[in-house]
């Protein structure tokens, strides 16, 4: 009989040293000098849980992207009516898709009306109408217009978070959208995981405010102040206890300046003091409006907020020219160290949510390496024990069979640049026990072979045939669920989902071809009178 | 060496009691099933939202007096668990009011500050919305109805659709028994149970087929046998190789669950039980059913 085994040891030596060089990164810690050009030089890459680190899915309110994008041209219009010399009374944003101009008398409607399709055609108007002796003209949004936002939206707070963690510093971060509004983040091996988060998830919309010094900010209460102010806190933390003391101050809603004037922020420590503070630099526009604004308003006090909150109050005491100006407040260097990364990268166009947070600290995940590994080991020992016992030297064919899957599995994760996860090695370890069912298959057909009084050879060809396709249904059946593990898992459980599906498919190619032939090429070269089965 | 040599079990004609014990176990499964729906059972958080956190004490801590610290800053509804090894505490909350990515922060700001003698490392610590439980509830329905229903076609293709569906039926019983084991004994239903079940079902199927495999066989050889008789010496025949594979199995899936360590050792746990259950069904669920329902084609239902 001929059965070509050239063929088929090549292909199994071939795969042999193939898993071999592609475990090599992950098996050497420093590869030899030679080791360059094509050969592979990545590791096998390890799960979150098991090298440590955090995974956060967070969720862009793009409805407040939207909300900003509405409260922008609502500013843009007062400029443009005033620079025109139309007179409104004011224009506000109303809910979350319209902006509503309320005017004096019809024919500036007429003319606002003009200006605004000029000026914005992607916004609708609707009729104009009239209402407690005013003119109100209301424009909206459409909703393909939204969704184009909304979206320009995500993507602009992927980059920004990217942005803000290339500065922060780490190594091989992920940084990913899901879906419509989510965005996953996964840094493996962090420190210092909650600054971290507080860093990736600041909106940080900076805005210079002026102090209205003509309200009792002690007194006020968000109804009492004027229409175009707003109450705000100052929150000063005492470092020697801890305790936070807020100050209420009521500035100027409009923004003088904002963040995205910026061309650079840095943190320096204040000689004097030894206090941390943020240094920023702003452009050319932003250089002018700073000079204009504290030329006339000296003596009056400048509000620097972020994100609602009012970091410090300075008063002006000369016009400052030059396009410096410093940011300091109550925070330690590594606070400051962070906003100087935030304000850097930008502010996030929306808010974001942290929807999940999986943290796992480093030491955990050395822990769960080992015991896998250890759980592992003990339980290949006790199947090649069992297996040796059970089915002697057939059952050591079926051992070296498994060996070469455990082998071959590496190899092709590593080559494939999957992730290894904790359930990932619980798959292998279970592999471990299932691949040597299509071996125990073939062997019981076997017996029952010889039971008929069969020669080895022909007890061997008819238990292969036999339980092949019973081999190819099970493992069929098993890759349905596998694959369907595949499709809905995440992180962890796709990890599993993986090493399942891809020792599925091994162990039908050693089962059925790389066991095969050692059996065959042993019977053709000797004279075999009984199986040691 | 041989376990077994030429069985002559009477596997079909064991249906009365076996079907009973599976009714019993199935339906306590099902009883689970609509306790986790209405999330009334042991929810991990990765379904019901919530944050959990393990910390590593550098001494001993009990749990009650972990306990009366987090009472006395304001956090109640707290579930603690010590882990023996290393001076560990586990730490769950189903859902609170506090925003997400401050309750975590917040525990440990209290114990540090109730216990600075006895400094803690975070081991691990994971916050979910109340969203990403709700949409992985859904995708966990979506994958478990897609993959029963990717096997009932490819059964019903290689075999015959009474064959699928009592594959099918079986592997149920097998999720139901797993699902019934924890319910009772309040172990945590969480993401990596869903992928133990799975994992056993595809385990489950794998069983069922070879022995569906072999009656199929046996089917075109002896034509003339009662099928009952049929179906018997198929299961007798093969019941050394299900022994044999499951035995393999169970040991993997033991040294997993004694060796493993504390984060997959409810999902090791599971896997143990998924081979034992799996093993039996595939003897006394799936081929009694496909015997009673080909006996019995069409005057009276099974």
């Amino acid at each position: 009989m001929t059965k070509g085994y050239t063929w088929r040891i090549s292909l199994v030596l071939v795969f042999i040293v193939a898993s071999c060089v592609y475990l090599t990164p992950t098996l050497v810690s420093t590869l030899p000098a030679w080791w360059s050009g094509l050969l592979p030089k990545d590791k096998i890459h390890l799960g979150l849980d098991l090298q440590g680190g955090s995974h956060l899915v967070m969720e862009v309110e793009t409805q407040k992207a939207v909300e900003g994008s509405l409260d922008l041209i609502a500013t843009d219009l007062e400029d443009a009516l005033s620079a025109q010399n139309l007179r409104y009374k004011k224009i506000v944003r109303l809910g979350g898709d319209k902006v509503q101009l309320t005017l004096y008398d019809r024919g500036s409607a007429d003319l606002v009306q003009t200006l605004v399709k000029k000026k914005y055609p992607d916004l609708e108007t609707l009729p104009v109408f009239d209402e407690a002796g005013f003119v109100n003209l209301q424009l909206r949004i459409n909703e393909k217009e939204a969704q184009v936002r909304k979206d320009r939206a995500v993507a602009q707070a992927l980059e920004t978070i990217r942005n803000r963690i290339d500065q922060f510093g780490v190594s091989e971060p992920v940084i990913q959208r899901e879906g419509i509004n989510h965005i996953v983040v996964q840094l493996p091996g962090i420190k210092d995981p909650q600054r971290a988060i507080e860093l990736i998830g600041k909106t940080a919309r900076l805005e210079f405010k002026l102090v209205d010094e003509n309200v009792n900010a002690i007194s006020a209460t968000a109804s009492s102040i004027p229409e175009d102010d707003e109450l705000l806190f100052e929150k000063r933390t005492d470092p020697a206890t801890g305790a936070v003391s807020e100050t209420p101050l009521v500035v100027k809603k409009k923004a003088i300046i904002t963040g995205d004037l910026l061309t650079d922020a840095q943190i320096r420590i204040d000689s004097q003091y030894n206090q941390p503070y943020v240094a920023i630099d702003f452009n050319a526009t932003g250089a002018r409006l700073f000079d204009q604004v504290t030329a006339a308003n000296v003596g009056k006090r400048f509000a620097i907020v972020l994100d609602s909150n009012i970091y410090s109050a300075p008063v002006i005491r000369e016009r400052i020219s030059g396009g410096s100006a410093q940011i300091s407040g109550s925070f330690t260097e590594k606070e400051a160290a962070d906003l100087a990364i935030v304000l850097r990268a930008g502010s996030l166009p929306a808010p974001v949510k942290i929807l999940q947070n999986v943290t796992v600290g480093p030491s955990l995940g050395q822990e769960s390496i080992r015991k896998g590994l250890m759980a592992g080991l003990i339980g290949v020992a006790l199947v090649i024990i069992f297996m040796g016992i059970y089915y002697k030297l057939c059952g050591m064919v079926a051992n070296l069979g498994m060996v070469l899957n455990i082998l071959f599995l590496m190899g092709a994760l590593a080559a494939l640049g999957a992730t290894l996860t904790l359930p990932g090695i619980a798959a292998i370890v279970l592999l471990v026990g299932i691949s040597v069912d299509a071996n125990v298959l073939i062997f019981e057909r076997i017996r029952e072979e010889l039971r008929l009084g069969k020669t080895p050879h022909a007890a061997l060809d008819a238990g292969y045939d036999k339980a092949f396709l019973t081999i190819m249904d099970s493992h069929v059946t098993a890759l349905i669920t596998a694959a369907v593990l595949f499709q809905f898992g995440t992180g962890p459980v796709k990890g599993f989902a993986v090493s399942l599906s891809l020792g599925i498919i091994i162990n039908l190619f050693t089962s059925l071809l790389a066991t095969k032939v050692l059996f065959d090429a042993f019977l053709d070269r000797f004279h075999v009178k009984r199986l040691s089965i | 060496m041989e376990f077994l040599g030429k069985t002559n079990i009477d596997f079909i004609g064991m249906r009365k009691i076996t079907f009973i014990i599976s009714g019993i176990i199935a339906l306590i499964g099902i009883i689970g099933v609509i306790q986790i729906g209405r999330g009334a059972a042991n929810m991990g958080i990765d379904f019901s939202g919530g944050t959990s956190m393990q910390l590593k004490f550098a001494q001993p801590l009990t749990t009650q007096a972990a306990r009366e610290a987090l009472a006395k800053g304001g956090v109640k509804e707290v579930e603690l668990q010590e882990i023996k090894e290393g001076n560990q505490i586990l730490i769950k909350m189903n859902k609170s009011d506090i925003t997400t990515g401050k309750v975590a922060e917040n525990v440990q700001g209290i114990l540090a500050r109730a216990f600075p003698a006895n400094p803690f490392t975070v081991e691990s610590s994971t916050e979910i919305g109340p969203s990403i439980g709700d949409k992985l509830k859904k995708d966990t329905l979506v994958a478990v109805a897609l993959s029963m229903l990717g096997i009932i076609i490819y059964i019903a293709w290689r075999f015959d659709y009474k064959f699928g569906v009592a594959a099918v039926a079986a592997t149920m019983h097998d999720v139901l028994a797993i699902i019934a084991i924890f319910f009772v004994l309040d172990k945590e239903v969480n993401l990596l149970l869903i992928t133990a079940v799975l994992t056993i079902a595809g385990y489950s199927l794998t069983d069922t087929v070879v022995v569906f495999d072999r009656i199929r066989e046996n089917m075109h050889k002896s034509l003339k046998d009662p099928l009952t008789k049929v179906f018997n010496r198929s299961i007798n025949e093969v019941l050394s190789r299900t022994i044999i594979t499951s035995l393999t199995t169970f040991l993997a899936a033991i040294s997993l669950f004694l060796f493993g360590g504390e984060v997959i050792h409810d999902f090791a746990f599971a896997l143990v039980i998924g081979v034992l259950v799996a093993t039996y069904s595939s003897v006394f669920v799936a081929s009694p059913i496909v015997a009673l329902w080909e006996k019995t084609p069409v005057e009276s239902k099974a």
